[in-house]
């Protein structure tokens, strides 16, 4: 068995704001092997983002890190200081984000911009440093290269500034790309365009990528595991096919069944999933998703369910799949 | 570029053409004149100054002359201090004013950016604190106060530093405090705010999950985007100062232009009112207009048309 590219166990975090504790991951547990493909979803709030961040120490101020481990390509993440994480960032594990218009430094062209983390992270001249820039951005689909690296920002659209946020996070060749909603401000056309080259780029390249996202579309066609989340927990977890043939959480099959439909003979009303997200302040004993679950019973509302293991790539946390294992005898990890 | 620049200056002569004009006219609108406060003068003298400096003639045809003469750079003679051209008394006191803003500015931009920049990187520990503090106290109190504070203890109590007048370079000391102090806590103050602001941009987070130390995030990826407030404040304030400050000058015996400023408008020194007014109003138009073209080498996206 190869080596994993980055294992994560049992992740504890919190925001520790002036309110109170805000529990934004309460045991997440993944890993992930070289040149995998995993999506991430679920609403806001679920931890999906900060999961991501954390495994390149960008957690925002408050919060921090209180338990579990997080291993990615030899480093032990979470005993790394800010003097490791600048090593690593940008040049072993890169990140796209949400906003490509104001994910750019307006006042600098793009040349600057791309060819300044190759500089940091390598021992290139200035020269050098240009030629891979003006590499980076044909290797991303934008034409004349030469002249778009001596603009800036606001001369470019959207579409083509997420193609030059993806030259920077490829300059130094990372093991990992986090792309974190990397679509979601783009015209649909643009977005399919982006995915494609994502695609194209992991082919040529074969890094690892972790794709968070609430979009099931772009989950489906990009990756090949996915981690569904919800307040900080995985609740299911499984390949692509899994997920989308079997799901076996009440909230995955709420957020699937919440897709439009193309080939539906009549006109549908899309399926909402009621209620509101769970306050992470005050998460609640059992299931977080009970209060809004159809099939909530009572164990769901005093204890956390534990994992029920479906297949050797599936799991999920639910009550419901824990009593029917059960009833079949099966055997579970706990 | 240049058809920005020519643009610029015709509206900027524009604005000056209005703003003499609406001076002329409000100025002439207020009851009294120049020579009417002088019980001394008898009625005829009064006629015949008024006679003299064309006073007596209709309000219309006195702005037609004093438009034309101004247009061949005649501001005409003052009429309080007599024998004296108002350009010569501008041209003797705005130096005097002008060097002195002109260092206070200087001060206040190099202690007030990297204060704000301290503060914001610190913020909520002790030094963002003390600054906010300091600052407060720096806005919130008048210069006549922190004049006559500083005349107080450095002037006269420990008799370290001149009090009057700008005869030596330690004489510069307090004036240039006095009139610093504002700016600077105002910079600090608008430094901070902007750079906190800056530091919670998107691009910010992409220069820090670039890998890139601290240091160079803020000094290469925020001050260039956080100091654009700074230098909308700079402009105009250095304008202002620029022509004088009352106060500060009448405290420290400056012959400075604020005073001319000031004094000639309670001695209804109508040419003396026209030319300051017009000084002022041309000084602030250039510093926009200079500020305008520094965001522009500043910010790229910004199109001068």
């Amino acid at each position: 068995m190869k080596e994993k590219l980055l294992e994560i166990k049992d992740e504890r975090l919190s925001f520790f704001t002036p309110a109170g504790e805000v529990k934004a991951l309460n045991g997440v547990s993944f890993s992930l092997e070289e040149g995998e493909v995993l999506g991430i979803v679920g609403e806001s709030g679920s931890g999906k983002s900060v999961t991501a961040y954390s495994i390149m120490g960008l957690t925002a101020f408050p919060g921090k890190l209180i338990g579990g481990t997080i291993r990615f390509n030899g480093h032990q993440v979470d005993q790394m200081t800010e003097k490791d994480f600048r090593k690593m960032r940008g040049n072993e594990v890169s990140i796209i984000f949400q906003d490509p218009m104001t994910s750019l430094n307006p006042v600098y062209t793009i040349g600057n911009q791309i060819e300044e983390v190759i500089k940091l992270h390598t021992n290139k001249t200035a020269a050098e440093a240009h030629d891979r820039a003006r590499e980076l951005l044909e290797l991303v689909g934008i034409n004349e290269p030469e002249k778009r690296l001596r603009q800036y920002p606001h001369e470019l659209s959207g579409g083509m500034r997420q193609r030059v946020m993806i030259a920077i996070a490829l300059a130094c060749e990372p093991k990992l790309l986090i792309a974190d909603e990397p679509t979601t401000a783009l015209d649909v056309t643009i977005q399919a365009q982006i995915l494609e080259l994502m695609q194209e780029l992991r082919e040529k390249l074969g890094m690892s990528i972790i794709m968070i996202t609430h979009d099931l579309g772009v989950v489906a066609s990009m990756c090949e595991r996915i981690a569904v989340m919800y307040a900080g927990h995985i609740v299911e977890y499984g390949t692509t096919d899994e997920i989308f043939y079997h799901p076996s959480h009440e909230y995955t099959k709420g957020l699937i069944k919440s897709i439009p439909q193309l080939n539906a003979q009549e006109i549908e009303r899309l399926v909402p999933i009621e209620g509101q997200p769970v306050d992470l302040m005050n998460p609640p004993a059992g299931c977080p998703f009970a209060p809004r679950c159809d099939s909530c019973m009572k164990i769901c509302l005093s204890k956390m369910p534990p994992e029920t293991v479906l297949s050797d790539t599936h799991y999920t946390r639910c009550w419901l799949r824990q009593k029917e294992a059960m009833e079949k005898g099966a055997g579970t990890d706990e | 570029m240049l058809k920005y620049a020519v643009k610029r200056v015709a509206m900027g002569l524009l604005s000056i053409f209005i703003v003499a004009t609406l001076t002329f006219f409000l100025m002439n609108m207020v009851p009294g004149g120049p020579f009417v406060a002088e019980k001394s003068i008898s009625q005829e003298a009064q006629a015949a100054l008024a006679a003299k400096y064309g006073l007596d003639k209709p309000i219309m045809q006195r702005y037609a002359t004093y438009m034309t003469d101004f247009l061949k750079g005649d501001m005409g003679v003052s009429l309080r201090q007599r024998g004296r051209t108002v350009s010569g008394i501008i041209f003797s006191k705005f130096p005097v004013s002008a060097r002195l803003a002109g260092i206070a500015v200087l001060i206040a931009l190099l202690l007030g950016i990297p204060l704000g920049c301290l503060s914001a990187y610190n913020r909520g520990k002790l030094a963002d604190n003390t600054i906010i503090v300091f600052t407060t106290c720096g806005i919130a109190i008048p210069s006549f106060i922190s004049s006559v504070l500083l005349l107080y203890f450095f002037g006269s109590k420990l008799n370290i530093l001149p009090t009057v007048g700008l005869n030596s370079l330690a004489s510069y000391i307090m004036p240039v405090t006095a009139l610093a102090i504002y700016p600077t806590a105002y910079i600090t103050r608008l430094m901070r705010s902007s750079l906190l602001d800056v530091m919670g941009q998107d691009y910010i987070r992409t220069a820090k999950a670039k890998g890139l130390a601290n240091f160079k995030i803020i000094f290469k990826h925020a001050l260039r985007n956080a100091v654009l407030p700074v230098i909308t404040y700079v402009g105009p304030m250095l304008a202002g100062l620029m022509t004088g400050s009352f106060v500060v000058e009448k405290i420290f015996t400056i012959p400075g232009l604020g005073r001319e400023f000031v004094s000639s408008i309670v001695n209804r020194d109508y040419t003396m009112v026209m030319g300051t007014t017009i000084i002022l109003a041309t000084l602030i138009i250039t510093a926009n207009v200079i500020v305008d073209i520094l965001y522009k080498v500043i910010d790229p996206r910004i199109n001068l048309k």
